[in-house]
């Protein structure tokens, strides 16, 4: 009985120590946008080996993210869209950037190789709200001449799934078009035209474009390569065409102006002569003053360390890491996070 | 001796009453217990009912009623009706069952009929596994496999075949894409028959023999037995095997978000993009906006336990029904 009983106490004490093993580790936990659940698990796996700090990160969406920051249940959020100046304020958290990339536009269109099929933002937004519905439309035609465009009904593949793609193109296409930000409208999930066809996930989008013929679609621009899929060359703002490669989206990262509250400049159609149009970055929120200083710390540390450790990593998987001058004001911005 | 007899009779009494009340408890305890577990299931429908209306409350304050039947889904305006998702869940569940039931029914009579002894039992295990296949796997292939198939060689055949015919031409129209209502139910069929098929079968065993065999005996074709005797005999059985699948047909979710193009309006044509009640909560939960949006996805999560709940009591019924008629 008593040998018994000591085996118990020893046991408590045991439960005891690893607890505080862990609690000296800090492992934190994140959730939130599914753009970057690749790379920051990637980063998370290099960090672990590299200092023995877990990190936790489940892709459960943007609003997710946000959602469970502000309920404390999580030590950092992840979102695609960031928060505004004055909801940072009243939540007292405090948002940066991590990784940027950006969203392109594919098609299916038998005869046509990719970056042959030149489009500007307002072509782009007829197409997406079913206002051109024929492949052969002259609207298309006088922008690729010398193009052979087949007599083909348009068929839109988007997004069935509220996403951040989805917000980030919105966004893009409704400042393009009136008729567009009226018809269809800008966010997380819109009101696609009735030529649509809605897949579940970048997959999704990926799948359907690659399976019908004559189909367009939006996804993001790693996804794309990673699946060989045909891009368009799209007009930006300064008037060249440009088809979507890291190079593009860091000349659109090195226009904008990322000292900011909240670091979330507009990306989109910047004027840099090779800024790719659609650009975005995605962001974590933490508490400016957190409940737990070990975790807050963990925070910090995790993404200071993969801003500089990780760009190799981000690269591989299709992401463009954040300009060196925007990962110094990125560290200055995450000394707030106590 | 008889002394010891004498007081050992009460002692033994006691015992034994001391016994059954012994017994007594146990059997209240175990009913109390039994009984709280069967409560557990009424609470949690209960509950499941409850939580949905209250979230769902918001939604029903500002459309009304009309929700049901507003075909209307603009989420950046806020605007919501749950009909073009009723109408897909409908639809394509009716598409599921047009083929599963013939298709379920001649497996049935072939395995109980005419199947050689041999190959029931392999045929037999084989729907079942089919019945076990997780419905992802059935998306993936028919988002895959079986839409670009479709797209390149059934549809414009279809369109030749019914094109130019009235009304049923309209159904064929439009592009010819693959994905839509009509690949949402077929590949819903697929799913759906083992179950259909399992259920017909375990019934059609239950003819006796001697019905069978008299029937037989006197004559009668294999088709004359099938329709005079094991029809009749299993009718009700049948019933509640296709109601068993049509339930089946209207809560699934995966596989029809796959496959049914998820476009959140009504199309005449079986060929276009549709959406169901259950992609649409599938697709559209994860990040819906708070407020409206997420309080009219409760809304059609509603409607969907309420359209599965009238028909598990319309079979209900039926059954009853074919019971009281055939007098068993």
């Amino acid at each position: 009985m008593k040998s018994h009983r000591t085996l118990c106490k020893l046991s408590t004490l045991a439960a005891a120590l690893s607890l505080s093993f862990s609690a000296l580790a800090a492992d934190i936990t994140g959730a939130g946008a599914t753009f970057p659940y690749a790379v920051y698990t990637k980063w998370a796996e290099a960090y672990q080996t590299a200092t023995k700090n877990r990190v936790n990160y489940q892709g459960i969406g943007s609003s997710g993210g946000v959602k469970q920051i502000k309920a404390r249940t999580v030590d950092f959020g992840g979102t695609d869209a960031p928060l505004s100046e004055p909801d940072l304020d009243a939540a007292g958290l405090v948002q940066v950037p991590t990784v940027m990339g950006g969203v392109t536009i594919v098609i299916h269109v038998p005869g046509i190789e990719s970056g042959k099929l030149k489009l500007d933002g307002p072509l782009a937004a007829e197409i997406f709200r079913g206002a051109i519905r024929k492949w052969n439309d002259p609207a298309i035609a006088s922008q690729n001449p010398g193009l052979k465009l087949p007599d083909l009904a348009i068929t839109v593949a988007f997004r069935s799934d509220g996403s951040g793609t989805t917000y980030v193109f919105s966004n893009y296409l409704a400042r393009q078009s009136a008729s567009f930000k009226s018809e269809v409208g800008a966010g997380n999930t819109v009101n696609w035209p009735a030529n649509g066809v809605g897949g579940k996930g970048n997959p999704g989008v990926a799948a359907n474009v690659q399976k019908i013929a004559g189909a367009i679609g939006y996804v993001d621009i790693a996804d794309a390569t990673k699946n060989k899929m045909n891009f368009v060359a799209l007009k930006n703002k300064s008037g060249h065409y440009i088809v979507p490669t890291q190079d593009a989206i860091e000349a659109a990262a090195a226009g904008a102006n990322f000292k900011v509250k909240g670091m979330a400049p507009d990306l989109l159609d910047q004027a840099h002569k090779d800024a790719w149009p659609i650009t975005s970055a995605t962001y974590i929120l933490a508490y400016e003053k957190g409940a737990d200083a070990a975790k807050q710390k963990g925070v910090v540390d995790f993404f200071g360390w993969a801003l500089n450790n990780g760009q190799k990593m981000a690269e591989d998987l299709g992401f463009v890491p954040l300009p060196a001058s925007v990962v110094k004001m990125v560290e200055t911005e995450m000394k707030n996070i106590k | 001796m008889s002394a010891v007899m004498m007081t050992s009779q009460p002692v033994s009494l006691d015992l034994q009453a001391r016994q059954v009340r012994k017994f007594k408890l146990q059997d209240t305890i175990f009913h109390q217990v039994t009984l709280l577990f069967a409560m557990i299931v009424l609470a949690a429908l209960a509950g499941i009912l409850i939580a949905l209306a209250l979230e769902a409350l918001p939604a029903f304050r500002e459309f009304g009623a009309a929700f049901l039947w507003t075909n209307v889904w603009n989420v950046p305006e806020e605007q919501f009706g749950a009909l073009s998702a009723i109408y897909g869940t409908v639809v394509s569940s009716v598409i599921a069952l047009f083929i599963a039931v013939p298709v379920s029914f001649g497996i049935a009579l072939f395995l109980t009929e005419t199947c050689p002894v041999w190959l029931r039992r392999p045929l037999g295990t084989a729907i079942e596994l089919l019945a076990g296949v997780p419905s992802i796997i059935y998306g993936i292939w028919g988002l895959f496999v079986f839409a670009p198939l479709f797209a390149r060689h059934v549809q414009p055949y279809l369109q030749t075949l019914f094109g130019d015919l009235p009304v049923i031409g309209g159904w064929f129209a439009g592009p010819p894409i693959g994905v839509g209502i009509l690949t949402a139910g077929i590949v819903l069929s697929l799913m759906v028959i083992p179950f259909v098929a399992s259920v017909m079968r375990d019934v059609f065993e239950t003819v006796p023999a001697q019905l069978k065999e008299s029937a037989y005996g006197i004559g009668c074709t294999t088709w004359e037995v099938v329709t005079g005797v094991v029809l009749p005999y299993t009718r009700v059985g049948v019933i509640g095997g296709i109601m068993l699948g049509l339930g089946r047909a209207l809560g699934e979710t995966m596989a029809v978000t796959f496959v049914i193009g998820n476009a959140n309006r009504i199309v005449g044509s079986l060929f276009a993009p549709g959406t169901s009640i259950a992609s649409t909560l599938a697709n559209e939960f994860g990040e819906a906006n708070p407020g409206l949006h997420i309080s009219a996805l409760f809304a059609l999560g509603l409607v969907l336990f309420v359209i599965t709940f009238v028909v598990l009591a319309i079979s209900r019924w039926l059954v009853r029904r074919g019971i009281a008629r055939q007098g068993i």
